[in-house]
């Protein structure tokens, strides 16, 4: 093992294809995949838990999404529309997807139904139950969902490089393809600590948002 | 797409037939590895935080990642399928040791208790009582790791060896959707009927779980 491409200084300025550059592009693949993924299947996931309906769509998308290959999904989108951003951002959301709809909805689905009655009882409207009552208890469940599918698709989104974008994986293909090891194990090594830090960061985010009140019990 | 395959039969069964090895040998051998770590993060306590942490970071590497790294590590060719089944083997060890902590810690001590007032001792109750009563949520966790396994087999195709994954580079290389199709409809097929398996697996060892639920 060699750790020469990590450790070498050129390979940290700002320059296009330095590590730095390629942690960028990557976390922006990697931020819009979940802002989409977030603002299609939060709304759904929550409508499916709070009315239980379609419960049965919510329970399938988890292991629906995980039994898609994400290569050759992806690898379908480009022939289909080309090479770009754009067919590797779909990949990328139809992988975040399920796990963000399957935790709001269990999110919901787990809750006491004596603390939802009791929201009611008080004379809270719907609007008012889902959000200032099922939505903040149930972030436990949904944050641990969003983590999953945050670090599952840190990890993905090096296969973006095999279509041509930039992001980590280049370091992966590019090493392969010219037999240069230590440009790979730094591809491998920078992707895992990205994935380990953004889950600390997620995690820190999640003690900042769950009600204090919530922490006692666990 | 029906052409395709007609007149690729050959070539799409030998990958299909590849996917299937590469994706469930790992599962068998991480099932195998995965029990007694499960077990010793019952036993020692203390072991389980480490171990669920330790879990967490190998399932974070990224399997290309993994892939084009063991060769180094193993000293196998870069085009050997020993380095698919190995990584494969480390996700579903990650994934499957927590599983059996978790299955086993959740066996009611009401359970264990009867069973070593009733003369078990410590190994025997473990297969005889505590396994099977923790069968169910162990088997849920298998359910994942067979599903995730056999989806990420296709990623090896980026370093030539990936069963179904070929026709995803090929039809991608000639700019032709048909392959590409056939290598995920029958990627998602096999993902279905495995978990399929398992469920009746699953349902024919515990039956109890069926009672149970019929009454509620």
């Amino acid at each position: 093992m060699n750790l020469d491409y990590l450790f070498d200084a050129a390979h940290w300025d700002f320059s296009t294809g330095s590590i730095p550059q390629l942690i960028v592009s990557h976390l922006w693949y990697v931020f819009l995949a979940l802002l989409i993924g977030l603002v299609i299947a939060l709304p759904v996931g929550l409508y499916i838990g709070h009315t239980g309906r379609g419960s049965f769509i919510a329970i399938n998308a988890g292991n629906a999404g995980r039994s898609l290959p994400t290569l050759g999904l992806l690898m379908l989108m480009v022939t289909l529309l080309g090479l770009g951003l754009l067919p590797v951002l779909i990949a990328l959301t139809v992988l975040v997807i399920p796990p963000i709809l399957t935790s709001a909805y269990a999110g919901l689905r787990t809750l006491d139904p004596g603390v939802v009655d009791a929201a009611k009882g008080v004379g809270m409207r719907p609007m008012q139950v889902l959000f200032r009552v099922e939505l903040p208890m149930a972030l436990p469940v949904l944050m641990s969902g969003f983590r999953s599918a945050a670090l599952q698709v840190v990890a993905t989104a090096t296969v973006a490089a095999a279509v041509g974008l930039g992001g980590l994986g280049r370091l992966l293909i590019d090493g392969l393809a010219v037999n240069d090891y230590s440009r790979v194990l730094a591809g491998a090594i920078v992707v895992a600590v990205l994935a380990v830090l953004l889950d600390l960061v997620l995690a820190l985010a999640q003690r900042w948002i769950v009600s204090p009140g919530l922490r006692a019990s666990k | 797409m029906i052409t395709y395959l007609s007149n690729n039969s050959e070539t799409v069964l030998a990958a299909l037939r590849q996917h299937i090895t590469l994706a469930l040998i790992p599962v068998l051998l991480g099932f195998l590895i995965a029990l007694p770590i499960g077990y010793l993060g019952v036993r020692f306590p203390w072991l389980y935080h480490p171990l669920v942490n330790v879990a967490g970071v190998l399932y974070s590497i990224p399997s290309l990642a993994l892939f084009v790294f063991l060769p180094v590590v193993l000293g196998t060719k870069i085009l050997s399928p020993l380095n698919i089944v190995v990584a494969l083997t480390i996700y579903t060890v990650a994934l499957m040791a927590r599983t059996v902590a978790d299955g086993l810690r959740s066996v009611d001590r009401l359970i264990t208790e009867s069973a070593t007032a009733m003369g078990y001792r410590r190994v025997r109750r473990l297969f005889d009582v505590e396994l099977p009563v923790a069968l169910p949520v162990i088997l849920a966790g298998l359910r994942v790791a067979t599903v995730s396994n056999i989806s990420l087999v296709s990623v090896g195709a980026l370093i030539g060896i990936g069963g179904l994954g070929q026709l995803f580079t090929r039809g991608f290389q000639l700019f032709y959707i048909e392959p590409i199709l056939v290598g995920i409809i029958l990627s998602v097929l096999l993902a279905g009927i495995a978990d399929l398996i398992i469920v009746l697996i699953q349902r024919a060892v515990t039956p109890w779980t069926r009672v149970q639920g019929g009454r509620a």
